[in-house]
């Protein structure tokens, strides 16, 4: 057993998290920095955590991850890390001459309380900048929510500190993507085009974490929204946010700048949620839904119909991130899945409410939580309890997967041992096809592997 | 000869490596840019503040704390204080291998602790939290030992984990419960972790149990983490040769072991950069010498392996070493001499740790290859250059604020193993005793040394050099396969190994045979790329 002294019995724990089914916010604000063409994230503190982030990343995506460091030492701990920051700005314009520098704090100098806004404006005084670059900064307290609070805070940096209102309406819609794979926002930027609407996505990791094989290293690769994008999205029509926990924020934040209204709706991943999002965004653009998009979804609904028999009454455990969990759960119950244990390290009462609301009407005794408490370590004594017939989660889930003989899949982040997520989207009717091609294809491998030689099946 | 051959001018070199810096971050990355000449030796800078906005390979004091030193033992429970963040990199990422003797034995590596700071425990303090956090891994699983690692903000909020710690031990009266002030921003590097850890190691577990050890040659594996399984061949040697593994610092390691440590007869010693001080104190406070030895290597083991012979002076012992070398031998020469002819001639660059970039030439010589040019992530001068230079070095504000523990002979366990002049007469052998010659040494003429690295001098050292091979690690991996150049990881051994001994060689020479003579590297341009896509080509069908 790999984890043999995880016991059955679930005892309160008020000091201590066991495998954590979350991490901190810098990681998820260097992510949403890759999405922004030429820009180079920078971690302002101590060495470590640009390295820890950079390295994770780099598993998950086998894609160079580019990102600089303020290299913190005691001194600046005790002294403020803005001569730190000043000389990296330096050096990083001479060397590595990025379009922009997207700072992020973390825990370190957040504890000794340097304020990104005011290096960032003495950076621009001082002349630190060169004409037409840009240096752009969120605040990232490694000791407040988790990585998908770090990206929705750097996604709402980029939003305010690019978005201007000229006044002149452009004709186009933003559409924020919350924490998704590069695969999923080129999906998104496809559905838009099909529809035949104008878009800016933001931000955009397509063309960036899932790069050719060309013979060089481009550094600051093909993708990301571009600079002249980020700066019309004051103008736009409208901003469609897919995710509340990581993409709302940043839609909030430039209604409250620039006078965009907003919508949100859930990430598109499975049925409803991609059946909600087409609705919204055909309706908010004035444009009717072209057929090829109802043979997506009829092709989905399809394979529902004809392999409902493997899915029904299957029990289901998860973890994850909030706004992936919430239409997630919503597409296994579309399945007629059950999902019986879910949980979530990111803390929010928001995505409680969500989430039970959504249980409440459909599940009701689902085992839910989310926060303090919720992690990975519960999640297995839960499963001990009550056993599943699947596991859904990152990659740390195989070693539950295995010690419960569980068929698992693999899906959120970080995924560390399997490719596909960077290829092949989530999101949209195809990426509803994709899913349940994948828990098609566990289950009825371990039918096959466990059924008696006379009750195995040729056709299935 | 060869590599006069290969290597362009190593001045020129230096020249476009730094050309792009601002002034003052050329002026002291050139000091740690330095052209090999092994008899001379040139002085590198090493061990100093990478320059902010550098893209730089290294970590964190936190990460060679905990993530190198301490995170090998299966059986300690090693909480980390901070936000969910450090615990969580350091999960299950360093290929650490362990084997219990039963399936219910204690094995905590597949676990991640954290307290989870929140923003009340940093305006607050976190001491309160932590202690809750110990008592109930405490009440969970009863383990011999708790470790407390503690990351940037607990420093400087002040939460003191060695008094919390403390607390806790005598509470429980059964359990080891120890704290390290490993903080990221401690140090330039990982290197300050290691040094924290090995203070900790030694004041909190080494001598804790006196119970004599059993063997006749009994000894002490320092520096090896068991990467991908290194450790298992070399305990799989031992055991043929009939040496006495009393306890490994820290590859496939129990705490029971650690604590008996004292017992043995020697240390050997594989990464000198983050175990070298407790070999130095196990010496001072016990008598036991340490010398440098290297596995990685067929030659290298074999060689190791003789020292190891030599020391202990038996001539049985010997004989069985010779016995058993020749024995891997065979299979390690067939493998080799399939390979070698189309490795030989080739070039590799080594920047990784802080041993490995050192060790791994030597699988390279073997291979035919030759290292143009290597470097350390987090090492110090004498790493480069060979401890004589330690007396030298100064010591500056990073690595003051670093514990030196003082040392004294233990007034009942000290007991030197050889007398000085014994040691002496070993060195006269060739035996690295308490001493380690470094890296340089062993390279070519004309090879350049970097120390720590940066993105844009491994870029511009790919385009000038054009290597068959890069070795670097997990961040450095794809940018340079981007490059058509395939980059072997020296960190995870990109989830193969194990590299140690005669198995490991073998292992390595595949790998490397595999990767620079994939058909890959040569299918990245498109057949239309190579013909100039539409450029002087007439069409075939054309439609009127």
């Amino acid at each position: 057993m790999l984890l043999r002294h995880t016991s059955k019995e679930v005892k309160v724990r008020e000091g201590l998290t066991i495998n954590p089914a979350k991490t901190c916010q810098p990681i998820g604000a260097m992510y949403a920095a890759l999405g922004i063409h030429g820009c180079l994230p920078h971690s302002h503190g101590s060495q470590g955590c640009c390295s820890y982030h950079r390295s994770t990343l780099t598993r998950h995506y086998k894609e160079p991850v580019m990102a600089a460091t303020s290299s913190f030492t005691e001194g600046a701990s005790v002294f403020g890390g803005q001569a730190n920051l000043l000389s990296a700005i330096d050096t990083i314009f001479a060397v590595y001459d990025p379009d922009i520098i997207a700072v992020h704090s973390t825990c370190l100098s957040e504890t000794i309380g340097d304020d990104l806004q005011q290096i960032s404006k003495k950076a621009k005084d001082d002349g630190k900048i060169p004409e037409g670059k840009y240096v752009i900064y969120a605040s990232t307290p490694s000791f407040v929510g988790s990585h998908v609070t770090g990206y929705a805070n750097m996604v709402t940096g980029i939003a305010t500190q690019f978005g201007v209102s000229t006044g002149v309406k452009k004709s186009q819609h933003n559409i924020i993507a919350g924490w998704m794979e590069p695969s999923d926002m080129r999906e998104i930027k496809r559905i838009a085009q099909v529809l035949g609407v104008n878009i800016v996505l933001f931000p955009d990791t397509s063309d960036v974490l899932d790069a050719p094989q060309s013979g060089k290293h481009l550094f600051y690769p093909k993708g990301g929204t571009t600079i002249a994008e980020l700066k019309s999205i004051g103008d736009s029509l409208s901003t469609l946010a897919l995710g509340s926990i990581s993409a709302e924020p940043a839609a909030i934040a430039l209604e409250k700048k620039c006078k965009v209204p907003f919508e949100t709706v859930d990430m598109p991943i499975g049925l409803s949620a991609t059946d909600r999002f087409i609705m919204v965004l055909s309706q908010r653009a004035g444009v009717k839904v072209p057929d090829e998009v109802t043979a997506e979804r009829g092709r989905l609904v399809d394979v529902m119909c004809d392999m409902e028999q493997y899915l029904h009454g299957k029990r289901v455990a998860l973890f994850g991130d909030p706004d992936q969990l919430l239409p997630l759960t919503e597409f296994l119950l579309d399945l007629n899945m059950k999902p019986v244990h879910i949980v979530s390290g990111t803390p929010g009462q928001q995505f409680d409410k969500q989430m039970r609301l959504l249980l409440n009407e459909r599940s009701p005794e689902t085992n839910f939580r989310n926060g303090t408490g919720a992690d990975m370590f519960l999640l297995h004594q839960w499963m001990k309890n009550e056993p599943v017939d699947l596991l859904i989660g990152n990659t740390y889930g195989k070693y539950m997967a295995r010690d419960e003989d569980v068929p698992f899949i693999r899906f959120g982040f970080p995924i560390l041992d399997r490719i596909g997520h960077s290829y092949f989207p989530n999101v949209g009717y195809s990426g509803g096809l994709r899913l349940v091609e994948k828990i098609l294809g566990v289950l009825m491998d371990r039918q096959d592997r466990d059924a008696l030689e006379e009750k195995f099946e040729l056709v299935m | 000869m060869e590599a006069n051959r290969i290597i362009p001018d190593p001045s020129k070199v230096r020249e476009e490596l730094i050309q792009k810096y601002p002034a003052k971050v050329a002026k002291k990355r050139s000091k740690s840019i330095v052209i090999n000449d092994p008899d001379t030796i040139p002085e590198v800078q090493a061990n100093v503040r990478t320059v902010p906005g550098i893209i730089t390979q290294r970590g964190c004091s936190y990460a060679g704390c905990k993530g190198v030193v301490l995170g090998p033992t299966r059986d300690i429970v090693n909480i980390v204080h901070g936000p969910i963040g450090c615990s969580f990199y350091a999960w299950l990422t360093r290929r650490n291998q362990t084997r219990t003797e039963s399936l219910m034995d204690e094995n905590y590596i597949p676990y991640c602790f954290s307290t989870d700071m929140q923003e009340e425990n940093i305006v607050f303090g976190g001491e309160k939290k932590l202690k809750q956090a110990i008592q109930e891994a405490y009440d969970l699983f009863h383990p011999k030992s708790i470790a407390v690692f503690s990351t940037c903000p607990v420093g400087l909020i002040g939460d003191d984990v060695h008094a919390a710690s403390r607390e806790m031990k005598e509470k429980f009266g059964d359990c080891n419960v120890f704290g390290f002030s490993c903080e990221g921003y401690r140090g330039v590097s990982q290197s300050a972790g290691h040094h924290i850890a090995n203070n900790g190691v030694f004041k909190h577990m080494v001598g804790r149990n006196n119970t004599p050890s059993e063997g006749k040659f009994k000894l002490n594996l320092l520096g090896e983490y068991n990467i991908g399984g290194d450790a298992f061949e070399i305990e799989r040697i031992f055991e043929k040769v009939g040496i006495t593994l009393v306890s490994s610092f820290s590859g496939n390691s129990t705490v029971s072991q650690i604590e008996n440590a004292h017992t043995a007869d020697l240390n050997v010693i594989l990464c000198h950069r983050s175990i070298n001080y407790m070999g130095d104190m196990m010496e001072t406070k016990y008598g036991i010498p340490w010398m440098k030895v290297n596995f990685v290597g067929a030659e290298s083991t074999a060689k190791s392996l003789r020292k190891i012979a030599e020391y202990f002076g038996d001539e049985e012992l010997k004989a069985k070493v010779d016995a058993v070398i020749a024995e891997e031998a065979p299979k390690v020469k067939a493998v080799i001499e399939e390979i070698l002819p189309r490795t030989t001639g080739k070039t590799a660059m080594l920047f990784v740790g802080g041993s490995r970039a050192h060790h791994y030439q030597d699988l390279f010589n073997e291979l035919g290859m030759t290292t143009v040019a290597a470097g350390y992530e987090f090492a110090h001068r004498d790493d480069y250059e060979g401890r004589h230079v330690l007396p030298g070095i100064k010591v500056d504000a990073d690595s003051k604020n670093i514990e030196e523990l003082k040392i004294v002979p233990d007034p009942e366990l000290y007991n030197p193993r050889k007398s000085d002049a014994e040691l002496e007469e070993l060195r006269e052998k060739g035996l690295e005793i308490n001493g380690y010659e470094g890296m340089m040494k062993q390279m070519t003429k004309k090879s350049l040394v970097v120390d720590d690295l940066s993105h844009y001098e491994s870029e511009k050292l790919i385009e000038i050099y054009k290597p068959d091979i890069f070795c670097a690690g997990i961040k450095e991996k794809y940018v340079v396969q981007k490059m058509g150049i395939p980059l072997k990881q020296l960190h995870s051994y990109d989830y193969g190994g194990p590299y140690t001994g005669f198995e490991g060689a073998i292992n390595f020479y595949r790998d490397i045979d595999r990767m620079v003579n994939n058909p890959v590297w040569k299918m990245i341009k498109a057949p239309w790329e190579k013909a100039g896509n539409g450029k002087g080509l007439s069409a075939s069908y054309v439609t009127q």
